[in-house]
């Protein structure tokens, strides 16, 4: 067991005490009790204050004269070990310093869930101007789609309705409700999926460009984001890895489920690349450099009504998905799997907030 | 709707499409994915183009382009063949035609 080092006492502790004294009393102090846990718990104490005085007062030596006076007059082989004492310390200070940050991210990461929340619930009167919900994300400047603005708001609304319908999910799985309350839970759930992409559908007519670039999503969801959401194949990824046991027949239904939603995938990517090179070939057409194209761009912009569609497209995929997959599994298996899908997309929006808010090494 | 179902029923796997349509483009690849070879024709390109796409819009396509016919019988815009893929049906539908090289 350890000794604090001299380092660790803080000029204005040392108050009435005379230095010497006050070095000896922390010696003495730990020299009596015998348990080691006890005294490291009373140095944790002592280094959460010191952290919340200043980073570097651990590594500052207070009083340098009085340390010095006691060497002076200590042999050789007790300086040595009061100089391995002092490493050993600061070595186990920093590992506590580590841990302390951690729990100090994980509640930084609560907070801003309850800012949001603040947020949310202060946020129902007006129009909400600007977009996205984590930290550091630019709004609109100036000129506010009210088609965007709205679904914003629904989006908020949506979300809120999601994390009680999975607390729902949750209690009903733990409860010995029978399978047709179940199948109703789950057809909320299913329900409530359907109603997003009515809503997606509505806000890529007034804007196709906020719907592709996921503005309304956090960052990590964003990560994965293909045409304006989820993969329908990464879906099924997430969902299958979590059904055990599936029979053999449901693992065959499913191996298929997977086939073809890839395959409509990659014909749907496809369709994209051709969109993004008739786009880029329409803008591109004529001399570059003129000055003059607004024909090009016009004509660009027909083009690209062409995205609302693939949009549409790409959520109706995910749709038929989850559709499917509650045709092939059982209600149980349904009710898990929408609980399963829900907190994976909780966790990609905390690893958003994570990021965001985690201190970063200037460059 | 004679040059429509003409058109329709001469090949095996139909798809009435725009020159810069896309998502035409897109069910294309899938059914050369699934070893179908379909036969495209460009409405916009089709002098009597208008009235066809007049007559997809009658037999109930929301949208006149991608339609898709397999056999001479209409399957339905991109949706109907997604909805049918991913339920298993498509691929049976399109067995006798497939033609894998």
């Amino acid at each position: 067991m350890d000794f604090p080092s001299t380092q660790f006492v803080p000029s204005r502790m040392m108050g009435t005490y005379e230095p010497i004294h006050q070095i000896g009393m922390w010696g003495e102090n730990f020299k009596s009790i015998g348990n080691p846990s006890i005294s490291a718990s009373v140095i944790v104490e002592v280094d959460n204050k010191l952290e919340n005085e200043s980073e570097t007062a651990s590594h500052e030596m207070p009083a340098p004269s009085c340390k010095h006076d006691q060497e002076a007059s200590k042999p050789f082989d007790k300086i040595q070990r009061r100089l391995a004492q002092n490493r050993e310390a600061a070595r186990k200070s920093r590992l506590r310093k580590k841990a302390y940050v951690q729990q100090l991210e994980s509640s930084r990461l609560k907070l801003i869930q309850l800012e949001k929340e603040l947020e949310q619930a202060r946020e129902q009167q007006g129009l909400y101007i600007g977009g996205g919900l984590e930290a550091g994300h630019l709004g609109f400047s100036g000129v506010v789609n009210p088609g965007i603005a709205a679904f914003e708001m629904e989006y908020k609304h949506w979300m809120q309705v999601q994390n009680r319908q999975l607390g729902e999910l949750r209690t009903a799985l733990n409860a010995q409700i029978s399978d047709i309350e179940l199948r109703i839970v789950v057809e909320n759930g299913m329900s409530h999926y359907f109603e997003l992409f009515r809503m997606k559908s509505t806000v890529a007519k007034a804007d196709v460009f906020y719907v592709m670039s996921g503005t309304w999503k956090t960052s990590a969801e964003r990560f994965f984001s293909w045409i304006g959401g989820f993969r329908p194949s990464e879906l099924l990824k997430v969902l299958v890895a979590q059904l055990d046991p599936l029979t053999d027949q449901q693992i065959f239904e499913v191996c298929n489920l997977k086939q073809s939603c890839q395959q409509a995938e990659d014909a749907l990517s496809q369709g994209m690349e051709k969109l993004q090179e008739t786009v880029s070939a329409t803008l591109a057409a004529g001399q570059l450099g003129q000055g003059t194209y607004f024909p090009q761009v016009a004509m660009a912009m027909e083009k690209l009504e062409a995205l609302v569609c693939f949009v549409n497209q790409a959520d109706h995929l995910r749709q038929e998905t989850l559709q499917q997959m509650s045709h092939i599994l059982t209600t149980r298996q349904a009710a898990r799997g929408l609980l399963a899908l829900g907190e994976y997309i909780q966790r990609l929006q905390d690893l958003s907030t994570l990021w965001a808010t985690h201190p970063r090494e200037p460059a | 709707m004679d040059k429509l179902m003409r058109l329709a029923s001469e090949k095996d796997v139909v798809v009435f499409s725009k020159s810069s349509c896309c998502l035409c483009y897109a069910i294309t690849i899938l059914f050369q994915e699934l070893g179908v070879t379909s036969t495209v024709h460009e409405i916009d390109q089709d002098p009597e183009g208008r009235e066809i796409e007049k007559t997809l819009m009658r037999l109930g396509c929301n949208a006149p382009v991608p339609a898709i016919f397999v056999g001479g019988r209409l399957v339905g815009s991109t949706n109907e063949v997604m909805s049918l893929h991913l339920s298993g049906g498509l691929i049976p539908m399109l067995k006798p035609y497939q033609t894998w090289c």
